[in-house]
């Protein structure tokens, strides 16, 4: 007779409007979870999107995500001609805001050489650019569709296809146009003394501006090694791939990180103590029941065990409830929300071993349950 | 009963206990002796704090004494206040039943379950506890109630299951606190009947604190404790 059982049975919906509380408490640390991996991937994305193995940025600088970083366009030849380096392509990275129907639309915008690395990892519908000017590929989390129309600067471009989850670390979609537009637009949004200047001929510098150089190497190439080479250019710096990601995570993000992954820690402990005092509040109520057990001759194990199996029942229903809301809504959440399987076992795991301890509460409470309380009344 | 059968199934020899020590002393049980035989019904009498539960406690090995001998069912299981069993969870499971004042069932198994539960402790598998628990339920005419959770039972009915789950086990020793304190006289007489008859087919001794007056013709021996001293037992059998 399993006695754990039989007393969730017969209190059934007051235990499972607990474990409905305790899965909504589960799965906002599922979602903050969700959230933490989601921005270090976020941050990732565009930095992976190229599919390089080196960025060449101005010098002294940890372009083009971490600092501003402003090269001559011409670099890319250079670099292009450097032994080991299949391909190389120049790239501009920038934020602009525009309008898109009635209200206000973030946009990080990428300028690529078409042909060159640099451009959208993959489409998921319609096609790439094909025209030297004004089209556009945006993420579908910008909310434009194939066709829609939207102005940036002076010009107005269309949007001819679509990729998923290219974001920057700051959540803004993320939209590809060719590089002379991206070079034109960066002009365009310059204040209009320096277009005084660059139209008096004695703005010094050239449109022809890029952000960085990117640049695939052959497979048995050391990036290192091409970096060093890089170095030599005094006005240049190289950052690896793997340099590359580093920064991101641990300098562009690092903060918010490092937020949500002490908010997520805070979540946990809240959520264990309240765990453990559910699962202490239901033994302290069977008192009475516990003693009555021990004095008609039932065994330690036989009333650990209904302790034991009530709370492991209560923290994988309330997971459950927390795990299947989450992995249902998640793509509802403004920001990206990333739950790989191992965070999913780990926080069961957790789950687990904080039901088993909380048990433990329970457990002396009642082994220390005299059995001659069940006499007198 | 008219026959004392020479051998008792509780034997209480200068038991005492006390708590605390020096001024806070307590002695709540002062060299009290008992026999009870087979087939006997004893009540315990005694003011609040005289040591009745006290009694019961020792007798249901549930409680420490600090001195005294003890056998229970022809068996040594105290000596000198020391025990002689480890296993006191075992003793009680196997010779001793428990009534209560407020039956304390448990409340999230139907009848039938609150019984069939003892047996399967001992190791019973399901069908065999289920129908033995069956076979109670009907013997104390409460067994149209068996499904019946303990919430939608009468307090007789509740009464007669725990006395079904004190007999589950056929323990020779039943031990009942207060068994009829919650019942009406009609049922407190049906009570007692039905433990009667129990200690005569079983050849079981009955312990019972009670203050119910209504009910003391019932009992075979009358026992008064007062401050932790225990009469010679007055037998009201006639």
């Amino acid at each position: 007779m399993n006695l754990a059982y039989r007393d969730i049975r017969h209190g059934l919906g007051r235990f499972l409007l607990t474990c409905v509380g305790l899965g909504l408490l589960l799965g906002v640390v599922l979602a903050m979870i969700g959230i933490y991996r989601g921005l270090v991937v976020d941050a990732l994305t565009i930095a992976r999107a190229p599919a390089v193995d080196l960025w060449v940025v101005e010098a002294n600088t940890r372009g083009p995500f971490a600092e501003a970083s402003r090269i001559p366009g011409d670099i890319r030849e250079a670099v292009a001609r450097i032994a080991d380096v299949t391909a190389a392509g120049s790239i501009t990275y920038q934020t602009v805001e525009t309008e898109h129907g009635g209200g206000k639309l973030r946009l990080y915008v990428i300028g690529y050489e078409l042909t060159r690395p640099g451009g959208p990892p993959q489409i998921a519908e319609g096609r790439e650019i094909a025209r030297s000017h004004y089209e556009m590929v945006a993420d579908k989390s910008s909310g434009l569709t194939l066709g829609d129309r939207i102005r940036l600067g002076r010009h107005v471009f269309t949007v001819v296809g679509l990729t998923r989850h290219q974001v920057n670390s700051g959540g803004d979609p993320a939209v590809y146009i060719t590089l002379p537009d991206a070079q034109k637009l960066q002009f365009d949004l310059a204040p209009p003394a320096a277009r005084v200047q660059l139209a008096r001929g004695t703005g010094g510098s050239s449109r022809d501006t890029v952000n960085a150089v990117v640049a695939r190497l052959h497979a048995n190439a050391s990036p290192d090694a091409v970096a060093e080479t890089v170095h030599r250019w005094k006005h240049l710096s190289a950052i690896t791939q793997e340099a590359q990601e580093l920064i991101l995570t641990r300098s562009l993000v690092d903060r918010a990180r490092r937020q949500i992954g002490l908010f997520t820690s805070l979540l946990l402990v809240v959520s264990a103590v309240i765990i453990a005092l559910i699962i202490y509040t239901m033994t302290m109520e069977k008192l009475k029941q516990i003693a009555t057990l021990k004095l008609i001759g039932a065994p330690d194990r036989t009333i650990i065990g209904m302790i034991v199996q009530q709370a492991l029942a209560l923290g994988f229903i309330g997971f459950a409830i927390g795990a299947t809301l989450i992995f249902n809504i998640k793509d509802y959440f403004p920001r990206r929300v990333v739950l790989e399987p191992d965070n999913v076992m780990i926080l069961g795991l957790i789950v687990f071993v904080v039901c088993l301890l909380s048990s433990g509460l329970g457990v002396r409470a009642a082994l220390r349950v005299d059995p001659a309380t069940a006499l007198g009344g | 009963m008219s026959d004392t059968p020479e051998r008792p199934i509780v034997h209480v020899d200068r038991i005492s206990k006390h708590f605390g020590e020096g001024e806070t002393r307590v002695d709540a049980l002062r060299d009290v002796s008992l026999s009870v035989y087979p087939g006997q019904v004893v009540a315990l009498l005694g003011p609040s704090g005289s040591g009745k539960t006290t009694l019961l406690n020792v007798i249901g090995c549930i409680l420490d004494p600090s001195s005294g001998s003890m056998e229970l069912d022809g068996e040594p299981v105290i000596e000198n206040g020391q025990w002689l069993r480890s296993n006191l969870r075992r003793l009680r499971l196997d010779k001793i039943g428990f009534i209560f004042q407020f039956h304390n069932l448990i409340p999230f198994l139907d009848a039938t379950d609150n019984v069939a539960l003892v047996l399967q402790l001992t190791g019973a598998d399901a069908v065999a506890a289920r129908t033995r628990a069956l076979e109670l339920l009907d013997y104390l005419e409460v067994g149209h109630r068996r499904s019946a959770m303990p919430a939608k039972l009468s307090g007789g009915e509740a009464q007669r299951v725990a006395i079904a789950r004190a007999l589950a086990n056929k323990p020779r020793i039943i031990l009942a606190d207060e068994p009829t304190a919650a019942l009406d006289s009609r049922r407190a007489g049906i009570v007692m009947d039905l433990l009667r008859k129990v200690a005569v087919e079983q050849e079981a001794a009955i312990i019972a604190v009670t203050h119910d007056e209504k009910i003391f013709d019932r009992f075979d021996r009358i026992f008064s404790l007062r401050d932790g001293r225990l009469d010679g037992g007055e037998d009201v059998t006639g």
